[in-house]
Parts: C-alpha cells; sequence; structure tokens
C-alpha cells in the first residue's frame, strides 16, 4: 500500500484545527499543475491555550520530521519548510527542512498568512480560492500540515496509527499537561482518564484555545475538536469579564487589521469589555458582522467564546 | 457566460468580478476601497453580496462562475453594510470641509443613503498625528479607513515609500524613515476617505491677489479636467471658462503652459540631435515630470547622466514671464503635487529669482472657484493673454503620456530631415499602457523610443535598447496626476487624453517650432546661448536628501 492508500485508510483529518481530509488534501497537490511544489509544516501555533505541537516537536521530532519526508517524495516537492513559532526551539536533525520563525503575532498561523510570511511579505491573509493547494507558497502547489498530523502520518506509514490525538488540558487543572489519547473519547471520559474532572463547579473551553466554544459540565459527553484544547474554568473564581477582556486583548492584538468587522469590531469588543459597559445591542451587531463579512476563518471564528459565555454563564 | 443578479441575467467573461459585472448594468453596489488600479484589498466590507446556495461574499473580489446567482440588496447585507459603515466612521475623524472629496465623497452619501450615525462609536483615531512628506503631501492619519490603497499605490509606484507598522494594537500606515516620497501624489488619487491631500497654497494666493501682479499660468493638462470639480462630464474641455474664472479671481493675466511646452520641445529636440549625432548619453529622458526626476536623484543616481538638461515647461515660462511682466507672482496650476516641490529647487533660480512662485493643483483651484461663489459652467469664455497666447496642438498633448515624445518626435524629424512628418499622428506612442514602444525612421536612423507612465514600470526595464525614453510618475501622464480631481481610473484617463488629442487634430499649427509666439520668444528674450541656457535648462543630482 502506497502512503495515499494508508492515509485514506487511516482517515486522518488535519488537526490544526479544520479537519480537512488529509488524503484528500495530498491528492489535490499531487495531481495539481506546477513548475515547483513545497511542503510547508504549521508549527506557528499561536492560540492561547493550545500547546501539543510544541509538546510533539520536543518529544518527537524525528517523527514529524519523517511525516514531512514522506510528504515531500509524495508530491515531489522541490523543499519543505517548517514555519515556527518564534518562542519554540527545535532540539535535534531537522535534515533538509527550511526552518522559517513566525515573527508575526496570532494571525501568522492562518495557511495563507503563513505562505505570505515565508514570501517575505506581511503576514496577511489570501483571498481564497486559489487555494494552496493549486497556487500557494511562490505561486506554487503547495502541502500544508499541522505539526500534529506529519506525526500521525509517519505513524500511519509505520503501521503505528491507533486513532489517537493530543489534547492540551489546562486552566483550573490539577494535572495540566498534552496527553495522547483516542479520537472519539468524550471530554469528560479525557477528563476523568487524566485526573482532570474538577470536584467543583465549572465549565470549559473546548477546541481552539481562545477561539474555542464554552461549554457546560452536562455538554461534555462528545469528543474534542478543534486543535483540541480543553481548558477548565471554576464558575465561582473565574471573573468572567477579566476572562472575556484576555480573549478580546488578544484578538485585537493578534489580528492583521485587513478589514473592517475584524479590525474595528474586535477593538470595539476589547473597549466595552475592558471598560466593563457592555452595549449588548452593539456587541450583537459586531458578532454578526464578524461571522457574517470577515475577510478570513480567524475573523469569523472571534464571536464563538464571547457568544457561548454570554448564553451559558451569564 | 452568464449570470443572474437580482434575478436579471447578464452577460460576463471569465476573470470577471461579481461588482464590475455589476456597475457596468447600472447596478449599484457601495465600494469605498476598491480601486480598478489595484488588486481588491477586501478591507472596508461595504461591496457585500449574497450568492444564493453559498451565503454572503465581497464583489470585489468574487468571480464570475457561470449561473451564478447574486442578490445585491437584502435585510442581511443592509444590517451588515450599516454596521460596517458606523465601524468605518468609527475610526475616521471627519473634517468634510476641508476634504478632497468635499461634495463627492462616497462614505458620507453611503451614511446618508443607509441612514447610520457616523457618532455611534467615538472617535478611536482622535489626536492621530499629521505627517507632511517635503513640500506636497500631507497625510492626516485620523482620517484614515485603512484600507492601505494608498500603500499598495507607493508600492506599485515602486516607490514603496508608505508601509505598515504595528503600535498599540493596530497595524497603521507610516512612512519608511530609510526611503524618500518622489511626491508623485498617487496616495492621493487612491485614497477614498482623504486621508492623503496636497500641501495646500490656497492662502498665500489669495494673499498675493491682493495686492500683487499675480500671473496665472495652467498646464496642458487642467483644460480637459477642471470641470469636473464643478461636476462636469469627465473629458469636458473649458479653457476659455477657466481662463475667466482665473480673472475673476484677480489674476491680471493668465497663460497657458502648452506655449512653454513647445520650447521645450524645441531645446529637448536639440539636445536629442546632438545626442544622436555624438552617440552619447543614449538614450536621452524626459525630464519635465519632478516625481520622475527625483526618483533618478534618489533611488537610480547612475540614470541623471541621461536626463534631458531642459526645464520643464511651466519653469521656462515662468523664467520669461519673470523678464517681460511687471514685478509679476507666478502661478502655476497644475496637474500635479510634486510641481509644488519642483518650484523649491535651487538649481531653477534665475539670478536668486525662483521662476514660480506658488503652484495650485487642479483641486485647489477648484474649490477656490467653489469658494469664490464663481458658477464655472455658466462662465463666458476668455481669451488667453498677449505675448503667449493660443497653442499648438504639440504644447496641449503634453498633459498625456506619449505627448511630450510626439511633440518631440514630429519636430526632430521636421530639424534632422528638413522634411514634415508624413502622418504627425503618432498612435503608437498614445494611449494608457504603462510602457509603450516605437521605432521611427529619421533620415538614416532608426530612432527607437519608449514611453513609460506609471513610475513602477521602470524597474527592471532595459533602457538600453532605446535613444529616447519619456517618463511619466502618474498612470496616463499629467491627465492623471497627483493634483487631478478625483476620482481617477483608467475610463476617466482615457476620456481625459482623449480630450486634448482632440483638440490637437482641431488644431492649424501642430507643431512646436511653427508656434509664431515661440519664434517671438526666442527673438525677444532667448537670442543669445547664455540666456537660453539660464532660461530653459538645468542640473540634477543635489536633492537627495531634500
Amino acid at each position: 500500500m502506497d502512503i495515499l492508500e494508508k492515509l485514506k485508510a487511516s482517515e486522518l483529518k488535519g488537526r490544526g484545527g479544520g479537519a480537512f481530509s488529509t488524503a484528500l488534501k495530498w491528492e489535490l497537490v499531487k495531481k495539481a499543475k506546477g513548475k515547483n511544489k513545497y511542503v510547508i509544516c504549521n508549527a506557528s501555533e499561536g492560540e492561547p491555550n493550545v500547546f501539543k505541537d510544541k509538546y510533539i516537536l520536543d518529544n518527537y521530532l524525528p517523527d514529524v520530521i519523517n511525516g514531512i519526508n514522506l510528504a515531500v517524495d509524495f508530491i515531489k516537492a522541490k523543499d519543505a519548510y517548517i514555519y515556527l513559532n518564534k518562542n519554540y526551539k527545535l532540539k535535534g536533525d531537522t535534515q533538509k527542512c527550511i526552518v522559517f520563525k513566525k515573527t508575526s503575532g496570532y494571525i501568522g498561523g492562518e495557511e495563507t498568512a503563513a505562505v505570505e510570511a515565508i514570501e517575505g511579505k506581511r503576514a496577511e491573509p489570501r483571498i481564497k480560492p486559489p487555494f494552496l493547494t493549486e497556487v500557494g507558497l511562490f505561486n506554487c502547489p503547495t502541502l500544508m500540515n499541522n505539526v500534529e498530523t506529519f506525526y500521525y502520518v509517519s505513524k500511519i506509514d509505520k503501521g503505528e496509527y491507533n486513532k489517537t490525538r493530543f489534547y492540551s488540558i489546562n486552566g483550573d487543572v490539577s494535572n495540566e499537561g498534552v496527553y495522547e489519547l483516542p479520537i472519539d473519547m468524550s471530554i469528560s471520559d479525557i477528563l476523568k482518564q487524566t485526573g482532570n474532572y474538577p470536584d467543583f463547579d465549572f465549565f470549559a473551553q473546548v477546541g481552539g484555545g481562545a477561539s474555542g466554544e464554552i461549554m457546560l459540565p452536562q455538554e461534555l459527553k462528545v469528543p474534542a475538536f478543534g486543535a483540541g484544547s480543553i481548558t477548565i474554568y471554576n464558575k465561582k473564581t473565574t471573573d468572567i469579564y477579566a476572562l472575556m477582556e484576555k480573549w478580546a486583548e488578544f484578538f485585537h492584538t493578534g489580528n492583521c487589521d485587513k478589514c473592517t468587522p475584524c479590525r474595528e469590531g474586535a477593538f470595539r469588543i476589547y473597549e466595552m469589555v475592558k471598560n466593563r459597559d457592555i452595549n449588548y445591542e452593539v456587541l450583537d451587531d459586531i458578532f454578526f458582522n464578524l461571522k457574517k463579512s470577515s475577510f478570513c476563518a480567524l475573523g469569523k471564528s472571534i464571536p464563538l467564546p464571547f457568544e457561548s459565555l454570554i448564553k451559558k454563564i451569564k | 457566460m452568464k449570470i443572474k443578479i437580482n434575478n436579471k441575467e447578464f452577460d460576463c467573461k471569465k476573470g470577471e468580478v461579481v461588482l464590475d459585472v455589476a456597475l457596468r448594468n447600472g447596478i449599484k453596489i457601495p465600494a469605498v476601497c476598491r480601486h480598478s488600479d489595484l488588486e481588491p484589498q477586501n478591507s472596508c466590507r461595504l461591496c457585500l453580496i449574497e450568492i444564493k446556495g453559498k451565503g454572503i461574499y465581497t464583489s470585489c473580489s468574487t468571480k464570475v462562475e457561470n449561473g451564478m446567482e447574486v442578490v445585491t440588496e437584502s435585510v442581511e447585507i443592509k444590517r451588515l453594510r450599516r454596521i460596517n459603515l458606523e465601524l468605518l466612521f468609527a475610526q475616521h475623524i471627519e473634517q468634510c470641509n476641508e476634504c478632497n472629496w468635499s461634495y463627492k465623497c462616497r462614505l458620507l452619501k453611503l451614511a446618508k443613503n443607509y441612514n447610520i450615525k457616523i457618532t455611534k462609536f467615538n472617535d478611536r483615531k482622535k489626536g492621530f498625528p499629521t505627517h507632511q512628506f517635503g513640500p506636497s503631501i500631507i497625510f492626516d492619519s485620523s482620517k484614515c479607513i485603512d484600507c492601505k490603497n494608498c500603500i499598495a499605490m507607493c508600492q506599485k509606484q515602486g516607490v514603496g515609500f508608505l508601509e505598515i507598522k504595528q503600535k498599540d494594537g493596530f497595524f497603521r500606515t507610516v512612512s519608511n524613515k530609510e526611503k524618500e516620497c518622489v511626491y508623485c501624489g498617487q496616495c492621493i488619487t487612491h485614497c477614498p476617505s482623504g486621508a492623503f491631500e496636497e500641501v495646500s497654497s490656497i492662502k498665500e494666493v489669495e494673499n498675493v491677489l491682493k495686492k500683487r501682479n499675480v500671473i496665472f499660468q495652467f498646464a496642458p493638462a487642467i483644460r480637459s479636467s477642471i470641470g469636473e470639480e464643478f461636476g462636469l462630464p469627465y473629458g469636458s474641455i473649458t479653457t476659455g471658462k477657466l481662463v475667466t474664472a482665473l480673472k475673476k479671481l484677480g489674476a491680471k493675466k493668465v497663460f497657458d503652459v502648452s506655449f512653454s511646452a513647445d520650447i521645450t520641445t524645441i531645446e529637448e529636440g536639440r539636445e536629442l540631435i546632438e545626442r544622436l549625432s555624438k552617440n552619447k548619453n543614449l538614450p536621452m529622458f524626459t525630464s519635465c515630470c519632478p516625481s520622475w526626476v527625483r526618483y533618478v536623484e534618489v533611488y537610480r543616481p547612475e540614470l541623471i547622466k541621461h536626463l534631458t538638461s531642459v526645464r520643464s515647461p511651466h519653469i521656462i515660462s515662468g523664467g520669461l514671464i519673470k523678464m517681460s511682466e511687471d514685478n509679476p507672482i507666478v502661478v502655476s496650476i497644475m496637474p500635479c503635487t510634486s510641481k509644488k516641490y519642483e518650484i523649491t529647487r535651487e538649481e531653477l533660480m534665475i539670478d536668486g529669482v525662483k521662476p514660480v512662485d506658488y503652484v495650485l493643483t487642479t483641486r485647489e483651484i477648484g474649490r477656490m472657484i467653489r469658494k469664490n461663489k464663481i458658477d464655472f459652467d455658466q462662465l463666458e469664455e476668455s481669451e488667453l493673454d498677449y505675448p503667449w497666447g493660443e497653442p499648438t496642438g504639440a504644447g496641449v498633448i503634453y498633459g498625456a503620456s506619449g505627448g511630450v515624445m510626439e511633440s518631440a518626435l514630429r519636430t526632430v524629424y521636421q530639424k534632422m530631415t528638413g522634411k514634415r512628418l508624413k502622418d504627425i499622428n503618432l498612435k503608437a506612442v498614445r494611449g494608457l499602457k504603462g510602457v509603450k514602444e516605437a521605432e521611427i525612421e529619421i533620415g538614416k536612423r532608426k530612432v527607437k523610443v519608449a514611453i513609460i507612465n506609471g513610475l513602477g514600470n521602470i524597474e527592471g526595464f532595459d533602457y538600453k535598447k532605446y535613444d529616447y525614453i519619456e517618463v511619466m510618475a502618474c498612470p496616463g501622464g499629467c491627465i492623471g496626476g497627483g493634483g487631478q480631481p478625483i476620482p481617477i481610473n483608467n475610463e476617466i484617463r482615457k476620456k481625459r487624453a482623449e480630450s486634448l488629442y482632440n483638440i490637437d487634430k482641431k488644431k492649424k499649427i501642430r507643431q512646436a517650432h511653427e508656434n509664431p509666439f515661440v519664434e517671438k520668444a526666442y527673438k525677444e528674450y532667448l537670442n543669445n546661448k547664455k540666456i537660453i541656457h539660464k532660461i530653459c535648462h538645468t542640473t540634477y543630482g543635489n536633492n537627495k536628501n531634500k
């Protein structure tokens, strides 16, 4: 069985948060026409509360590199890049991979913004279509996968994949850390298994760090999603306004300011939350515009944590 | 290919965006940051449409697909536009009275149409700084709506003076301290919110008008654009009305710079013939665009020796006016912001006297005329003043890209062969293409020429293959200049240029060397080499950091 067949059989989905079929992405790049092709390993991990890629790089770098090499061979790539969070250090041999340290903030993790940055431009998302699989780095077909995805590609190739994923668990927990557990395990079981299920009244934020969804204990019977982060908050001791302020500041300072709803909207959310003077009608308008008229997926995802928090906790 | 917009079917071509198809068919979609010279910025998020079955998209960047069904107005779209408008106004300090867009402001129109409260949020840019770039351009960052058209245009111009820097949680438009602005003013004409404008000389001119012998002269490109300042159709020719208006403002005399363009042509032609005969410092580059000259001095000093030594037309006529009139103040009305810088160049002083005292842009003179409540459209037409009256066709076409080249070739051909060009309409050098080239047989010599408009096109251009090259910093030449009425796009540039060529076509005298006033100037004022040198020629290379 060649690697593509193995990927198909494994049903591996991207672990950066988008959950796109890995086999399909590889096939698209393979079929795309271009003088050169590139592989990029996205190791930018810019969301607070998500730290599993760092864990994988620290502990399993050879497997990640092996996964990248498999991709290079498969699509016959000219070069492979590791687009690395500027605070991360790679300990070990990266072989022929070109390590590119991300200079920008949170937005730099968006795949087209990452490509812009590697090309030496400002990290700002591109219009899609065309997708990276057709027009990516230096206008060539480009395969971009997350660190964890490449790790599992290697595992799949070796026949060692047991349908697991990595979960970043933190917040008001006793055993903060990264855990490798089955992909279909429910959030509450994950918390129990890792000795983290709270014995106090709590809520969780699940998915992609600050842009993750707020979930109540009774909603945790489903598997985790997105980038696999689970953050626990003690309901009694958590100041939800301080929490929202933290998110809002993160979005306002970390976004790229390209489009009006995200540039101005994120700022106005921050302003209202910081001043503890929230006009819910205005907030609702801004959320509506972020979801419907932001340029990229990151802008569209900003309302989720706020809306779910306000609805479920406030 | 066909798409449906609001249930009506329209033809379209592959690669087109929905916005262009809609606008072409008279369907209005508000699009503030979109400029057809640039790739869509996707910034303002007002040109939203709904694609049936897919959701909300921006029409400026959504390419048509066969069978696509588009809705341009709905309750949801209206709500989205309203909120984004409110957010845009929240970052834009309104100074509508003094704004370049004034009554043409699209933002303000939309605010009315969508019935929004422009003060819903506090102005987050209150107290943001104003920057001045040389004697030409002002950037009031508190009016900026962050669309980044200015940065894109500055890059397209090959300058890259404007850039983005992060400060206090926002990416802001700033100037790069390592670079120099060339004052082309394309940031102004591509700014949808009036954050960029010229450094105004209106007050100073109003002041001298009260007490001095003020002489106005206007550039070739003004006659087909000034009308737009008063709502006339693009390309309207209003030379006679302009003369009347300027007289009403208090000008003692009004001259047409097209006349001195003919002197530039004759001098430049002479220099070209000399360089061709010696095969020295070829190609020769034109120098009437001060942004181009500055670009060479700052970024491409190796080209300095290729620049013609001839002064730009209004500087030559300024010198002549200073020689011939009684203690005059010379005010040039120019399509240009860079001319404000040009008149500060010390090499151009004649025995300590500036040939031109003030430069007003087309927009500034429009504002002055409006301010004085002169009903421009209703004005009688007046004649230009003597001794430098009626221009030739060759002088008028200086305002369009290729015009300097065409005028020079008409004259050079005659001077080198003793014969008039068979067809003096040199169509190959006309038009809006960024790089044009032509080859013309003059006697035994094949002269290869190129015309560049849009400064960015000079980057990587293999200039060594040519004998003579015209460069204009602004796309389309002076008709698309940084001092011209806004908006400007290719359709408008085309109309303004066409009007100039129509004037040329109808003129009896269409060659610079046949201009009787020029003959008179050489006889009475420019009658020895020394004085010709003083009035008509200059040097370069000392202005790098000015």
